[in-house]
């Protein structure tokens, strides 16, 4: 049967690899994968988005034998998907933990997304040869944020309902079948019972699914062409006669360790504030959210969890005003355009289309380019590896002015962030329209400015410091 | 009805029903008709905001298991012809440190120590009455939070800001919720009082209001300073087991 097989091991380890590559897995994944020796802080992230997946997924199975998706009032009136969640907080045994460990989950999942995608921006991870392993990456992104949308309606709380009811609606500003469109997505003319279940059904099967999937792309592709590090260097270009890289270390044990460790640290802050601070101060559960669902009552403010609050911003900010400014976007690539080494037939389809969005910039709702711009701001991360022309990857040996530039970007995503929590006003408004035209220009541009500046030379090998 | 209105009524004689019941029907018609209109007009039902200061409710109510159970009891005899705490039973009260005897002493006739602690209003009664049902306030604490103040202040606060209003349907108005639906269902406590015990018997109402916000909320931080110190423990022996392994490193 396996006799051509070249397998080593005996016994039962033996018997496994002869049907089953446990110790070609092992090696290739863990004993000899070979990792950059010189990680740093930010290469915690990773292993803790992994972590964190585990734990949503494993206290979310717990959740999901008590939860009952059912917007119907029970005999006091209260609707029975928000009485379930009370029940897991008061009946079940531990069911308090459980669930504040998957609300808090939520948002650390964020945080260290945040930091794990920041950290690729800073050491150029996503260049050649690590395209799609950014391109998977932003697809997690995207799944991430559908699962947490999906995910926070199921509490049927104020928040949650009226949450879900502005984002809906936000697909009926699409031209022509837009109203249909949001009829379909509920399932009902208003969120409703169908929207809850539905909701249900992508939060725990559907999106699950495809995350499990996406993050084990992300891996294999990661394991294909090795890991980045903080100097932007290829280990593999430098290999010793076993054909090791010379800055190369084992991920296990070396990495395996280093990982306990972060696991520990960020359990410290993890536990910290599940056991004390579970609703940090309403932004990780948010205090109107325990107020159950009502049609009728419109809350006075709606504003979403704080890792949709960026974006959320990017989406106010666009109003009449900012489709001038679309348009005025719309001729600087034209303009560019006509300065480009095209065809002039290229030339002339290249402005007849910029023309033809422009018109539509002015022609359809605002709202409906604020649901554009609110997605665009995701899907442009996607075309980062082909945007980036600076000729180093690290920011270590860039110019020290993209230092600023990428310190700019973090403030200025903090700020539209925190506008996004507070109910517009006239300043903040005028902010989030500079905030979100520089994040645009941030990437749009970034094939011009990536190249400018005088550029450090970037050692042979790795900077490494022993510890 | 039953005997717990009956008993409700015969306490605090001031409880939506028992007014109704009390001062005719053609009162209790006008009385309700008006109610429906305040609570369904816009910016009313929702008025949540005001700019009232938000006191503090002492601190060491909050923790103070004797605090509780007096407003346990206070809840058991005024709110409850109203409002519900469906959420919790009545033996959970055995948390707070009340003895089987000493909650069966506080339970409405007809009981048991299992039960969820429910009013005895029909919520779609309730809803046909006055427009709108008192809200059950099992969370209430905690839906009445915000980033200035925590709930139980402002449950401490609101008990406190009752003022006579002829203009209102119920003669009563609140400074920190104006237009509020509820009248004063405390007036007569508040008369026999102090205020200095007027404010602690609210403040032990808004400590039993907090605690069933969230029951499991002692054991949770008590147990939380166990898993720190594990978690600190363990991350010591993943710093060393950390370094000892990367002193190979070169």
């Amino acid at each position: 049967m396996a006799a051509e097989k070249n397998v080593t091991t005996t016994g039962l380890l033996g018997w496994i690899d002869h049907r089953f590559p446990l110790s070609r897995l092992y090696k290739e994944h863990l004993s000899e994968y070979y990792a950059p020796k010189n990680f740093n802080f930010w290469y915690f992230f990773g292993s803790l988005a992994m972590l964190v997946l585990v734990l949503q997924i494993v206290t979310g199975i717990f959740l999901t034998m008590h939860y009952k998706p059912d917007a119907s009032l029970n005999a006091d009136g209260i609707p029975v998907a928000f009485a379930s969640v009370e029940y897991i907080m008061r009946e079940v045994p531990f069911g308090w933990l459980i669930r504040y460990m998957h609300s808090t989950g939520a948002s650390a999942f964020f945080v260290i997304v945040f930091l794990h995608m920041f950290r690729g921006m800073l050491y150029g991870s996503y260049r050649a040869p690590r395209e799609l392993i950014w391109i998977f990456g932003c697809l997690i992104f995207l799944c991430l944020m559908a699962e947490a949308f999906f995910g926070y309606l199921l509490p049927w709380g104020q928040m949650s309902y009226w949450g879900a009811q502005v984002i809906v609606n936000l697909f009926a500003a699409v031209p022509l079948i837009g109203p249909d469109l949001a009829v379909w997505i509920r399932g009902d003319f208003i969120v409703g019972d169908a929207t809850l279940n539905r909701f249900f059904a992508f939060h725990v099967i559907a999106i699950p699914f495809v995350l499990v999937g996406l993050v084990a792309a992300h891996i294999m592709a990661l394991h294909e062409v090795g890991s980045n590090n903080p100097d932007g260097i290829e280990i593999k270009e430098k290999k010793n006669a076993d054909g090791i890289p010379l800055d190369g270390i084992p991920f296990h044990p070396y990495y395996s360790v280093h990982d306990v460790l972060g696991l520990a640290g960020f359990l410290l802050i993890f536990f910290g504030v599940v056991f004390f601070a579970p609703e940090f101060g309403g932004y990780f559960i948010e205090f109107n959210n325990f107020i159950p669902a009502d049609p009728l009552v419109t809350p006075p403010h709606i504003a979403p969890v704080w890792y949709f609050t960026p974006y959320y911003s990017m989406l106010r900010a666009v109003t009449d005003i900012f489709t001038w400014v679309m348009v005025a976007g719309a001729a600087v690539g034209a303009l560019a355009v006509l300065r480009a080494n095209w065809s002039l037939l290229f030339k002339a389809v290249g402005i007849a289309a910029l023309v033809v969005l422009a018109i539509t910039f002015r022609t359809f709702d605002a709202k409906f380019w604020g649901v554009v711009i609110m997605g665009g701001a995701v899907i442009i991360m996607f075309f980062l590896p082909w945007l980036d022309k600076s000729p180093v990857k690290s920011i270590r040996y860039r110019p020290t002015w993209h230092k600023w530039l990428y310190g700019v970007f973090v403030v200025n995503f903090f700020i539209l962030g925190y506008l996004g929590v507070l109910p517009p006003f006239d300043l903040g408004q005028t902010y989030s329209l500079v905030g979100t035209v520089f994040y645009f220009a941030f990437f749009a541009l970034m094939p011009i400015w990536s190249r400018i500046g005088s550029f450090k030379p970037v050692p042979d090998r790795v900077v490494f410091k022993p510890h | 009805m039953n005997k717990l209105i009956s008993r409700v009524q015969g306490q605090t004689k001031t409880g939506r029903i028992a007014s109704i019941r009390a001062q005719g029907l053609a009162f209790g018609l006008a009385a309700v008709a008006a109610l429906v209109m305040s609570l369904s007009l816009p910016g009313t039902a929702a008025a949540a905001g005001s700019d009232h200061p938000i006191d503090k409710v002492p601190a060491q109510k909050l923790k103070d298991k004797a605090s509780m159970q007096n407003g346990a009891k206070i809840f058991l005899d005024y709110c409850l012809g109203c409002h519900g705490v469906s959420y919790m039973r009545y033996n959970r009260l055995w948390d707070i440190g009340m003895s089987e005897e000493q909650i069966k002493a506080v339970m409405p006739p007809g009981a048991k120590t299992g039960d969820t602690i429910r009013t005895s209003i029909r919520h779609a009664d309730a809803k046909e009455w006055f427009g709108a049902a008192p809200p059950d306030l099992s969370v209430i604490a905690r839906a009445r939070s915000s980033h200035s103040a925590s709930g139980a202040d402002w449950v401490y606060t609101f008990l406190r800001t009752y003022e006579a209003d002829a203009s209102r349907p119920t003669g009563w108005n609140n400074k920190l919720y104006p237009g509020v639906g509820m009248p004063h269902v405390l007036w007569q406590m508040q008369q026999a009082m102090t205020p200095q015990q007027y404010d602690s018997a609210v403040g032990d109402l808004a400590a039993f209001l907090n605690y069933v916000g969230e029951p499991a909320q002692f054991t949770r931080k008590t147990m939380g300073i166990f898993v720190m110190i594990f978690l600190l423990g363990f991350f010591f022996m993943a710093w060393r087991l950390n370094k000892a392994y990367w002193k190979n490193i070169k």
